[in-house]
């Protein structure tokens, strides 16, 4: 038999042709286990009445959009970020202002508050994590006891602590995701698998706490291992880039936003989409997506300016709120669930409940 | 957006166009603002507010402009007549708008009426005639060939022609002090070449779906009571009401906790875990067991987990001495495989190898210590006097708002803990200062 050339390209379609086949075997498999949708075992369940949510608090003070904000443990205070590289913290309830500081780059697309409520890591366009230790003395120049923790080889899109001030997970524009001790700034673990810049992580509130789901601009949602850095599922329904995970308070599921304007629910242990979010008249995409306490709601901000609340047993919308001018970029309901802040593109704030 | 657009522009279902009349002059095919907030609402099951919400964004993004102050790109839910812009002007399309047309569009208006343009159209003007000099003539032979072409129209297309540029160049170069709703943020890349990606799919039971679907709901039933969003919360929502009373009666250090707190350590094992003060009863209740090191054990576990990668060696060897070791004080019983691996594993301590002893102690714990716990006196006791706090009554004068207080940030706690032997009575006002500093 004569050998032939085979054109690279030629490799590369029958390659392409194949991974189609396999995926569209794996749907069918996963089909298989589908028995019934999330929202006709809701049918029994009461609907909710007319909610009524109201701006309670806006701060106002960041000099440009803000991008990203995470809530203290203690249920008030808030960390927030924003494009002119200023990071606030800030007691919600007062809105007074607590700390700034001002980051050397622009877009600080991530922050986060320690679980000690004693320092905020940060970081975006510098392609790395940095902790601030907060200090209560007003001669004391935050800037100066930064300490730069994580490095990457692009912009930081999200970042979180662990169970504790020694440990943060990062994620970034690089494709990968990664764990980092604070205090030595070594690496201790990297995910690899997305195919294109991840944009939000969130970590399982599981007994074991081992695990966090990454979503990013190739469409799908991971799941990792936090030990052995392995993916060990992958969902792939949205129709463009994943903006925001968030896990369902139990940690058997977990919604994402995706500037395709829907949000969905995925069930780990079916291994599947259980539920889509989603409106004719929603057109723009969501940015920020976060459960209530209970898991009832699924608050969703969104690049129209506007917050959507919407059911999660039965798929619905429940009620949406106006108030920011421009997009919503971020959104997280407080620890305690009494209320919720969303952080906007029109300089504020604005803490709903 | 695009889609909305075409299904407006529908023959059947799509908007109803008629003549619109504009002073003197008779516009074909336009409707009016309030036509389309009406056929939105319709359309899609939606209430004014959103469909004027939803219109703002079409014509705020060049899809529908007005005929009318065509400078405002803005939806008016009245008379005014709108019309669908041609598909060659929008912003999906993404034609680099360039200097040079923005030149010619601009050459055109000041030719056509002096004194048309305004203050920053001007600069823009003459910053463009100076930079783009050297093909100026060129800019102006143009302008002047397209104003003889369309005096050639009709006065209506003229119109529907200049109010197409108009709405084109408000989104493309967008007066100072108005929003630019083609910025996107960092640039992100996207997939586009084949990317083979291997993932192993755990092989799954094949349980029915619907025990899964269905423990959302037994969640969410579960929880409902505890959501404040949802239910509220006694004695009142501090963010509603500004009345801290709500996180003081929930704090850590509190002596009694309420009602729903207490329920709620019942709903699993890790909400009574989670809960400070839950953990601390039920270490009470181990010691009245003597169980009380496994609790102890599970805790140090915790801290080697989490805690700097520095110490991990000497945590671990800690941990070993005090709850691992043959005779130790503390010595927790585990079955001897485990223990014989978690012996080996310490001999190269790292940060998991802990991870077996303590899935089995928490299991231990779970299935044995819990349930105990749950039906022990101790805990019903504290269940029974439990508060349920008042709900707080609506103050009779609705305007006026109560002080809201500052609470002590968390890093001053952890600070005042640390320097107790200093003297630092700067702290507690630095705080106060501190906050109308910045």
């Amino acid at each position: 038999m004569a050998a032939q050339e085979v054109q690279p390209s030629e490799t590369i379609a029958k390659l392409k042709s194949e991974s189609e086949a396999l995926k569209t075997k794996l749907e069918e498999e996963r089909a298989k286990l589908h028995d019934v949708e999330l929202h006709q075992v809701a049918e029994k369940v009461d609907p909710l009445g007319q909610f009524v949510m109201k701006t309670r608090r806006t701060l106002k003070g960041h000099g440009n959009k803000v991008l990203c904000m995470d809530w203290c443990k203690d249920k008030r205070r808030i960390v927030s970020s924003s494009q002119d590289g200023k990071v606030i913290v800030w007691d919600a309830f007062t809105t007074n202002k607590e700390h700034a500081v001002t980051m050397p780059c622009t877009w600080v697309m991530a922050c986060a508050y320690a679980p000690s409520g004693c320092a905020v890591a940060c970081g975006g366009l510098d392609n790395k994590c940095s902790v601030y230790p907060l200090s209560l003395d007003k001669n004391e120049n935050l800037a100066a006891k930064k300490k730069s923790v994580a490095m990457h080889t692009n912009y930081l899109s999200a970042c979180s602590f662990t169970n504790s001030d020694m440990q943060i997970l990062t994620s970034s524009g690089d494709g990968t995701c990664a764990l980092w001790d604070v205090e030595s700034g070594q690496l201790l673990q990297s995910f690899h698998g997305h195919a294109a810049d991840v944009l939000c992580l969130d970590l399982a509130p599981s007994e074991t706490g081992n695990t966090f789901v990454s979503g990013g601009c190739d469409k799908k949602a991971n799941v990792w291992d936090m030990r052995s850095g392995q993916c060990i599922q992958s969902f792939e329904t949205h129709e463009s880039d994943i903006n925001s995970v968030r896990y369902y308070p139990s940690g058997d599921a977990f919604a994402s936003g995706s500037d395709d304007a829907t949000c969905r629910l995925y069930d780990l242990r079916a291994d599947r989409e259980v539920a889509i979010y989603s409106k004719e008249s929603i057109i723009f995409g969501a940015s920020s997506v976060d459960f209530s306490l209970s898991g009832r709601l699924l608050f969703g901000g969104y690049n129209d300016y506007t917050i959507n609340v919407w059911d999660v047993l039965k798929g619905t919308r429940v009620s949406i709120l106006f108030g920011h001018e421009n997009r919503v970029s971020t959104l997280r309901v407080s620890p305690d669930g009494t209320a919720f802040c969303s952080g906007s593109w029109d300089h504020t704030l604005r803490v709903w409940a | 957006m695009e889609r909305v657009i075409v299904s407006m522009q529908d023959p059947d279902m799509g908007m109803k166009m008629r003549n619109q009349r504009l002073l003197i002059t008779v516009i074909p095919h336009a409707m009016t603002g309030r036509d389309i907030v009406d056929w939105l609402i319709q359309k899609y099951t939606i209430t004014e507010e959103e469909a004027l919400h939803i219109g703002n964004f079409l014509v705020k993004y060049g899809y529908i402009y007005p005929l009318k102050e065509p400078r405002n790109l803005c939806l008016k839910q009245d008379e005014t007549p709108y019309r669908f812009q041609t598909p060659y002007y929008w912003t999906s399309t993404r034609w680099p708008a360039s200097e040079l047309d923005y030149a010619i569009y601009l050459a055109k208006k000041n030719i056509r009426k002096q004194g048309e343009l305004i203050e920053y159209e001007k600069e823009c003007y003459n910053a463009l005639h100076k930079r783009i000099n050297h093909t100026w003539d060129f800019v102006v032979m143009q302008a002047r060939e397209q104003l003889r072409a369309s005096k050639q129209r009709r006065k209506a297309d003229r119109i529907v022609l200049e109010c197409q540029e108009q709405a084109y160049w408000l989104i493309n170069r967008p007066p100072p002090g108005v929003m630019d709703i083609l910025e996107q943020g960092p640039d992100r890349r996207n997939v586009s070449d084949v990317m083979l990606y291997m993932w192993c799919l755990p092989l799954k039971n094949k349980l029915c779906m619907f025990v899964w679907v269905c423990s959302f709901v037994k969640y969410c039933e579960q929880y409902q009571d505890h959501d404040p969003i949802m239910q509220g919360c006694l004695p009142s929502n501090p963010w509603i009401t500004d009345d801290i009373m709500y996180w003081n009666m929930n704090s850590e250090t509190v002596t009694m906790p309420t009602k729903l707190r207490v329920e709620r350590w019942s709903f699993s094992f890790m909400e009574l875990l989670n809960d400070p003060l839950g953990r601390k009863e039920l270490l009470t209740y181990l010691e009245k067991e003597f169980s009380a090191e496994n609790l102890c054990f599970w805790q140090a576990c915790e801290e080697v987990r989490h805690g700097e990668a520095s110490k991990i060696a000497a945590k671990v060897d800690e941990v070993y001495k005090q709850f691992l070791a043959p005779g130790a004080s503390r010595w927790v019983n585990i079955d001897s495989k485990t223990m014989e691996k978690t012996l080996e594993g310490i001999k190269h301590p790292h940060r998991f190898v802990l991870d077996d002893a303590q899935m089995h102690i928490y299991f231990l714990m779970k299935k044995d210590s819990y349930p105990r716990y749950l039906k022990s006196e101790l805990y019903k006791n504290l269940l029974a006097k439990a508060i349920v706090p008042q709900e707080t009554k609506k103050s009779v004068f609705p305007f006026m708002r109560r002080q809201r207080h500052s609470s002590p940030s968390p890093a001053l706690v952890t600070q005042t803990a640390e320097d107790n032997g200093k003297a630092k009575p700067s702290a507690a006002k630095a705080n106060a200062g501190t906050a109308s500093q910045i």
